[in-house]
């Protein structure tokens, strides 16, 4: 397996890991409207990049199936909704963002090298697929920055 | 022409027709109390209208220390006389007997009289004992956009530099806050474009989820005259409900609640791929075009068909009405502002102008509407949170001006972040960490979504709740004390309507009992917390309206909204005139952008921008590198999926919306007893062809139903969108026996018990035109004695 192939399985597990984090935190903080709504816009880019990450036809395993909201998944839910009222609940949430922008950040910095891999080979179809998708990512992090930007004020001086 | 219950039959009143590029003819509105003569009327103040963004001027009729009528002023550009329903019939609610009249104070659990001593202590000292306690974070201010600029200025002063807080809005979160987004995210700054006299020369007229014939009747009657006169322009109607515009409209468009980035994208793309778009005034004017193409050039009218359930052939022809017109005016309003991706919608229309090259001339003109008569004031001094005068919190070149004109040290001015929207800080809240919150002239606990979730928010012990209102309202009852408000035509200010005309407001008669203008409460409180400069003198040094201007004007200088050649005396001596106003056009400024867009500035504007699905901040270096010169910024959106839609279990898509009779919660228009009359209670509003499919008739009593909860209302059966049900929002239950809520035992009858909480992310809006719902029948017509059989008549 050459070094891209590995770059390449790398990013693509963690996209689809990355996705199921998004989809995790937006229930876990479902009382966090703008969090909750958002986080599951912006994992269905994750998801996307893992599927044309797969399409490129290198030895990598399929997308796992979008998660059903279960029975655990209700539980989860109301607990997060009866937790909304807790000043902890806050801190949880930066926690939570710091985490997926860490993540974000990882992916980028595959992308980036996947992009100049590709210019260094002149792989074409790699080098659309990383113009297509890591622009995405690079808005998954200007994102998770700024709700931590905007929220740690308040979650740490006034709770 | 005298005005009688006619003007509830026929909200518009008789045509006056008119061509294009003449003016449009003066129609005189008077509306005088049963048995009141025009000879009767002892003195005519001066104001403008109060119930809707349109800022129709007016004068007051004021007979023995009363309010006995209202006229149109024939000789303001806005209305050239005219008046609207809630304008001719609204003004008697300032008589209403049930005015408050003293302050209320919580004692064991119930309101009770007090003075305003007792009352403002307790808010002060809550206050101070919050603010050394847990600092500036845990007060917040919730305001409105019916107060006056004075009022707004003085607020944003006393928040911003006194309390230091970030935690400042308007209710204009709710009805314009996506215009002053899409405004910033493509000009760089807020600011009308257009103007009104638009109407007048455009030889096509596109309203995008705008049902101005009953949010502002006054354009509409504008509009119909033109329709009626010689060379009418033709009109392009986008709406799910066949509205009195839909019916005038050469094209209607009724797409799916939630689509209309994906329907805007086809119709940028028709007008790309047919190549009318002005490409010198593109290269000269714009950044982003090539990336817009690009964006649009999968979304073809079949792509946008399959979205929004139009058919492909309808999209055409509207592009065709949009391509080819030579003077296109343009107006946006909630159907936009409150639907899913709401600004990346609103936002697609400035770039309709931007690539057609139709900006700054007559006739092609922009107007992103505003909701509410002051909601223009309440953005520009700073009462929504952002930083008075269009300043821009991430640049801090604006900061240290600010700084220099309240003479603080810039580190006062809390700009670490944008400001706490309405939602944020109902979140803030709920969570604990926000301990008081100062409601003036607005009641979240009808207008807000997910009214349970509001109430037990507000009635939570740990939260200080001080509401400033002219009526015990849902929200007043919730309060731990309670400010008795004057309002219009008992106090003096100005106020600027949604094409930047300013007008002056004068107090005709005296308010009732006890009741104070709301800026003599913010001046009472600034001078109790007694808030200082960096020099030890007061940070708010006027003591009246005409002073609280003065700053204000100094405040504008040099900015877009600039106020500088205003004055009262020329507004009381002419009447309406358009911001900005200075030396250089002392008359005004009829549209802005006439000449490049150089609000767009790095150094000089509002906002860089935010991201168009995630809200992110862009950083003042990204900003710069693309757009260095300050041009118009066309920004590309993907459609995306609503975030709520019909499922087998909630099958319908609702949405929420204005009568042309009410205004907001009705705390005054349900209190003038023709409006009342003309539409007393809630509907429910499906097609024939849905009705059918469910079994159901009109004026069955039914339950609407989503996630959140349920209200019953009678069965309307209109021509809107299959699969679409409408309920108006005004209604809440100050007229029923439990007075804030709904009865223990029944679904209530406020649309908001059904909406979901979800914002856009970039405005921060509410999206009140998103939730799924079903619909099951209560009763029969007719066989229902529950207090629902008033209905109301249909505009």
């Amino acid at each position: 397996m050459s070094g891209i192939d590995t770059v390449l399985r790398t990013l693509h597990d963690d996209e689809r890991d990355l996705e199921q984090d998004l989809l995790a935190a937006a229930e876990r903080h479902r009382a966090e409207h703008e969090f909750h709504h958002v986080a599951t816009d912006v994992a269905r880019w994750s998801r996307e990049h893992a599927t044309r990450l797969a399409a490129l036809g290198r030895d990598l395993s399929g997308p796992r199936e979008h998660p059903s909201p279960g029975a655990l998944a209700a539980l989860r839910e109301k607990a997060s909704q009866a937790l909304g009222r807790r000043p902890e609940t806050g801190l949880l949430l930066l926690h939570d963002l710091r985490d997926l922008h860490l993540a974000a950040v990882r992916n980028s910095l595959h992308w980036e090298m996947l992009a100049q891999a590709a210019q260094a080979t002149r792989e074409r179809n790699l080098l659309e697929l990383v113009s297509a998708c890591h622009p995405q990512t690079l808005r998954q992090m200007r994102w998770t920055n700024t709700m931590i930007k905007v929220l740690s004020p308040q979650l740490l001086v006034s709770a | 022409m005298s005005s009688t219950p006619e003007r509830i039959a026929d909200p518009w009143g008789p045509r006056t027709p008119y061509a294009p590029g003449t003016p449009w003819p003066v129609r005189t509105d008077t509306h005088l109390a049963n048995g009141v003569g025009e000879e009767d009327v002892q003195r005519w103040v001066r104001s403008a209208s109060i119930l809707h963004s349109n800022g129709d001027a007016l004068d007051i009729a004021v007979r023995d220390g009363r309010i006995v009528g209202v006229r149109g002023r024939a000789n303001d550009r806005v209305n050239r006389g005219r008046l609207g329903p809630k304008d001719l019939f609204g003004w008697q609610a300032n008589h209403s007997p049930d005015r408050l009249t003293r302050p209320l104070v919580r004692e064991n659990g119930q309101l009770v009289e007090s003075d305003w001593h007792t009352a403002m202590d307790r808010v002060v000292s809550r206050t101070r004992s919050l603010l050394d306690e847990r600092g500036p974070g845990a007060v917040g201010f919730y305001t409105s956009g019916q107060l006056f600029l004075e009022e707004y200025y003085t607020l944003a002063v006393l928040a911003h530099a006194g309390i230091r807080t970030n935690h400042l809005d308007g209710n204009t979160r709710l009805c314009t806050a996506t215009a002053a987004e899409a405004l910033k995210e493509t000009f760089g700054s807020d600011g009308q474009p257009g103007s009104y006299e638009d109407v007048d020369h455009a030889d096509a007229i596109a309203l995008f989820g705008h049902n101005a014939a009953e949010t502002q009747t006054v354009l509409w009657m504008r509009i119909l005259d033109r329709l009626e006169g010689s060379d009418p322009p033709r009109l392009l109607c986008v709406d799910p409900r066949y509205t009195p515009v839909a019916q005038r409209a050469d094209v209607h468009l009724a797409p799916r609640p939630g689509t209309n980035v994906a329907l805007l994208n086809a119709l940028l793309h028709e007008i790309i791929r047919t190549g009318r778009i002005d490409r010198a005034f593109i290269d000269a004017h714009t950044v982003g075009f090539d990336e817009l193409a690009s964006r649009v050039e999968p979304c073809t009218p079949r792509w946008a068909a399959g979205i929004c359930d139009v058919p492909a052939a309808q999209i055409e022809r509207a592009a065709e009405l949009l391509g080819g017109a030579r003077r296109l005016l343009s107006t946006v309003l909630q159907g936009v502002y409150q639907s899913h991706q709401a600004s990346a919608a609103a936002v697609q229309v400035n770039n309709l102008h931007l690539i057609r090259g139709m900006l700054g001339r007559p006739g092609c003109g922009l107007l992103q509407m505003n909701g509410q008569p002051t909601a223009q004031n309440t953005r520009e001094c700073g009462a929504d949170g952002d930083l008075p005068g269009f300043r821009n919190w991430q640049n801090d070149r604006h900061v240290a001006e600010l700084a220099e004109i309240w003479n603080v040290e810039p580190d006062a001015i809390p700009h670490h972040g944008p400001p706490t929207h309405a939602m944020q800080m109902f979140r803030y809240a709920e969570q604990g960490s926000l301990g008081m919150l100062w409601i003036s002239g607005t009641n979240p606990a009808v207008s807000l979504p997910e009214l349970a979730r509001i109430r037990s928010i507000l009635a939570q012990e740990r939260l200080f709740t001080v509401v400033q209102d002219l009526f015990l309202t849902e929200t007043a009852q919730l309060a731990d004390v309670v400010l008795p408000a004057a309002t219009w035509g008992e106090k003096t200010g100005t106020f600027t309507n949604t094409d930047r005309t300013v007008h002056l407001s004068e107090k005709a008669v005296e308010p009732p009992g006890e009741a104070r203008p709301d800026l003599d409460i913010f001046l009472d409180f600034a001078a109790r917390m007694d808030f200082r400069d960096k020099d030890g003198g007061p940070l708010i040094g006027w003591r009246d309206a005409e002073g609280a201007f003065a700053a204000w004007q100094r405040c504008s200088a040099g900015r877009p909204c600039d106020y500088t050649g205003l004055s009262y005396d020329r507004l009381r001596h002419g009447s309406g005139i358009q911001w900005p106003c200075t030396e250089d056009a002392p008359d005004g400024t009829a549209r802005l952008y006439t000449d490049g867009f150089t609000h767009a500035h790095p150094d000089r504007c509002e906002s860089y921008g935010k991201d168009m699905v995630t809200g992110a901040t862009v950083t003042p270096v990204e900003y710069r590198s693309l757009n260095p010169d300050g041009k118009a910024v066309i920004k590309a959106a993907a459609y995306l999926p609503p975030h709520e839609d019909s499922s087998p279990e909630y099958p319908l898509q609702l949405i929420t919306g204005r009568t042309v009779y009410h205004f907001h919660t009705r705390t005054k228009t349900g209190r003038a007893p023709e409006l009342d009359a003309a539409a007393p209670d809630v509907w429910a509003e499906i097609s024939p062809a849905e009705a059918a499919a469910q079994g159901l008739a009109a004026g069955d009593l039914v339950q609407v139903t989503t996630p959140r909860g349920a209200i019953r209302a009678r069965l309307r059966t209109t021509a809107i969108r299959d699969g679409v049900v409408f309920v108006p929002f005004h209604y809440g239950y100050w007229d029923t026996p439990r007075g804030h809520r709904p009865p223990d035992d029944r679904p209530g009858r406020a649309a908001n018990e059904t909406t979901v909480t979800d914002w856009d992310p970039l405005s921060k809006q509410p999206l009140f035109k998103t939730s799924a719902a079903r619909m099951t029948l209560v009763s029969r017509r007719g066989t229902a004695t529950d207090g629902t059989d008033r209905t109301g008549s249909t505009a």
